[in-house]
């Protein structure tokens, strides 16, 4: 499997060739990004050849708190930590594994990413930049672990914050877990957010909302009613995402590029307190729809830059 | 409200901080402690809230927005160092939140983003100096503590029927793993971080200092002063340390039962560079 990544990747021309461009209608040809596997994910995105993985399989750093549970481990605990460049630049990608305990944040799952995070700050206040990009995809906090993957989300968070101010930290929603819980918070605190149609993004997952607040707050089997409220066409459309590009490594791969060619911005979206304040306040809650919310969040004058297509 | 009905968060404010300025979700102030000016923040009860599903102590999208701003305002106040000696006054998170707001209209509107913005603020302040505590009178649950408290450089608990921190309320708990409450009970005796006792908090090498005697519904004025003289312990050793999250794996206890973290860490600092 990582063979065919490495092929694809290595050759952007031939690539180029099998990938018509996005205004084309229907492609027949696409590298689902979606399909890859976590460790394929990371490699995809690193410049061809570059790809170097930390605390890998055959580290064997497994949760301490699965088997006391009987539940079987995973040699990665379903998180990988790659190095390798992108556009030449040093970077670091931490991705997580939907196909382990759907993505959920372990003490080992988490502390891999917040450690990672953690040596990118090191490396940046030794004035040497490291290009931090973590793909999210996950339910949260796994229950297994509670307050540990609480209390680990809580130092990821704490990383991103430290991070941001010397580099973008670039977060990749693909789908199809997408991200929830505790880790939308880490994701709200990203730089830019890159997300494809598939991904979806929120705080409360459907089902608990439908546990918590009863059917007539939200029926989580209504799948259009979902998508249409978290999906990752819905958050770009009204600025809670930056880029939706399609279900495809190449775009993916661009958009992260090309966030990182922005640079930090100017101000990043949790930080704009008072806009937020005014736009929740311009909201009548009894009426507002996903679609009237665009107008609010997203005044019609972003829209062409907001949804651009990487 | 009445004196019988007040929750704990709102209770605790006014011990410590007097009658709040303005009203609402949120409740902040600043107040003397220790001879220095802090700042008291906290969230209670506001039944007129607009968003229906945000009206009790939880954190939704006010709440998230207002924790920032409050926040945020402490942050600028103290931003030209020539004021007050350059001192950034502490922060002081009183904590009694039972979960975030779950609602239609909540995730339409990015209460992720609402509550990554009081998490950013909470996190800046520290980062910029200001000592940041948080005290937990009451429940201290999940993404609501993420977003009012959980950036702290010290995290103090009361001793007391009531406080607790989880990831997931019990009852939802035991429904999405399967268990019965008493089951899961039973696990929080092996599995530490299962359990939903501060003790068992404490032994994850989260939490600070466990307050012991002090009655959080109703605490006398002995009870109160000695809770003011552990914020300024607190306050004072926090200005000595770092400003980041690092101490959490220090202590005695993190060693025991958070060895996997400082393994991660050291393990991942060994592998970072390439040989």
């Amino acid at each position: 499997m990582s063979h065919a990544a490495d092929v694809r990747i290595s050759d952007p021309s031939a690539a180029q060739a099998a990938h018509p461009e996005a205004n084309q209608a229907a492609p027949r040809l696409r590298d689902s990004f979606i399909e890859l596997p976590a460790r394929e994910r990371a490699r995809a995105l690193l410049d061809a050849g570059s790809f170097r993985e930390l605390l890998g399989p055959f580290d064997h750093i497994e949760s301490p708190w699965l088997p006391l549970q009987g539940i079987v481990c995973q040699a990665d605990d379903g998180c990988v930590i790659a190095r390798g460049t992108i556009d030449g630049e040093p970077a670091v990608i931490a991705a997580l594994e939907s196909a382990f305990q759907g993505g959920s944040i372990g003490e080992v799952s988490g502390s891999k990413i917040a450690a990672a995070l953690e040596m990118a700050l090191r490396d940046c206040e030794r004035g040497k930049r490291v290009r931090p990009v973590v793909l999210f995809e996950t339910g949260g906090v796994r229950l297994q672990e509670a307050n540990l993957g609480l209390a680990v989300i809580a130092e990821i968070q704490a990383a991103i914050v430290a991070l941001r101010r010397h580099v973008p930290v670039v977060g990749v929603i693909a789908g199809m877990v997408g991200c929830f819980g505790g880790m939308s918070l880490a994701a709200a605190l990203c730089s830019y957010l890159v997300v494809t149609k598939q991904a979806r993004l929120g705080m409360n997952g459907p089902e608990v909302i439908e546990q918590e607040a009863g059917i007539e707050e939200l029926d989580a089997t209504d799948r259009r009613r979902v998508w249409q409220l978290i999906g990752g066409e819905q958050r770009v459309a009204s600025a809670l995402a930056d880029q939706l590009v399609d279900d495809d490594s190449h775009a993916v791969r661009a958009a992260v590029r090309a966030a990182f060619t922005q640079g930090v911005p100017a101000a990043h979206r949790s930080e704009q307190v008072d806009t937020f304040l005014q736009r929740l306040a311009r909201v009548d809650p009894a009426s507002v729809t996903p679609e009237t919310l665009r107008d609010v969040y997203n005044p019609p004058a972003h829209h062409a830059t907001n949804g651009e297509q990487a | 409200m009445n004196d019988t009905t007040i929750t704990r968060g709102a209770r605790w404010f006014r011990a410590l901080a007097g009658e709040p300025a303005g009203n609402g979700s949120v409740w902040s102030g600043d107040a003397l402690l220790g001879g220095e000016t802090a700042r008291f923040i906290t969230v209670v009860p506001d039944p007129a809230n607009r968003f229906p599903r945000a009206t009790t102590n939880v954190v939704g999208l006010e709440q998230g927005w207002r924790l920032a701003r409050a926040v945020r305002e402490a942050i600028d106040a103290d931003a030209d160092p020539s004021r007050a000696g350059g001192m950034r006054r502490p922060i002081v998170a009183i904590v009694d939140v039972k979960s975030q707001a779950y609602g239609y209209r909540e995730e339409m509107l990015g209460i992720h983003l609402a509550c990554a913005a009081a998490v950013d603020a909470y996190a800046s302040a520290r980062d910029a100096g200001h000592p940041v505590i948080a005290l937990i009178v009451g429940p201290a649950m999940s993404g609501a503590f993420l977003a009012h408290g959980y950036q702290a450089n010290r995290i103090v608990a009361l001793d007391a029927p009531g406080t607790m921190v989880h990831a997931m309320g019990k009852e939802a708990a035991a429904r999405v793993t399967r268990r019965t409450v008493e089951a899961l009970d039973a696990l929080g005796e092996t599995i530490v971080p299962m359990s939903y006792s501060m003790a068992s908090f404490a032994k994850l090498g989260l939490l600070d200092q466990l307050i012991d005697g002090v009655d959080a519904d109703a605490p006398d004025a002995a009870q109160i002063e000695r809770v003011r003289d552990v914020l300024i312990e607190q306050i004072r050793s926090a200005r000595t340390g770092d400003r980041t999250l690092a101490r959490r794996l220090e202590s005695e206890s993190a060693r025991l039962t958070r060895a996997a973290s400082i393994e991660v860490r050291r393990r991942l600092a060994e592998q970072w560079d390439a040989v």
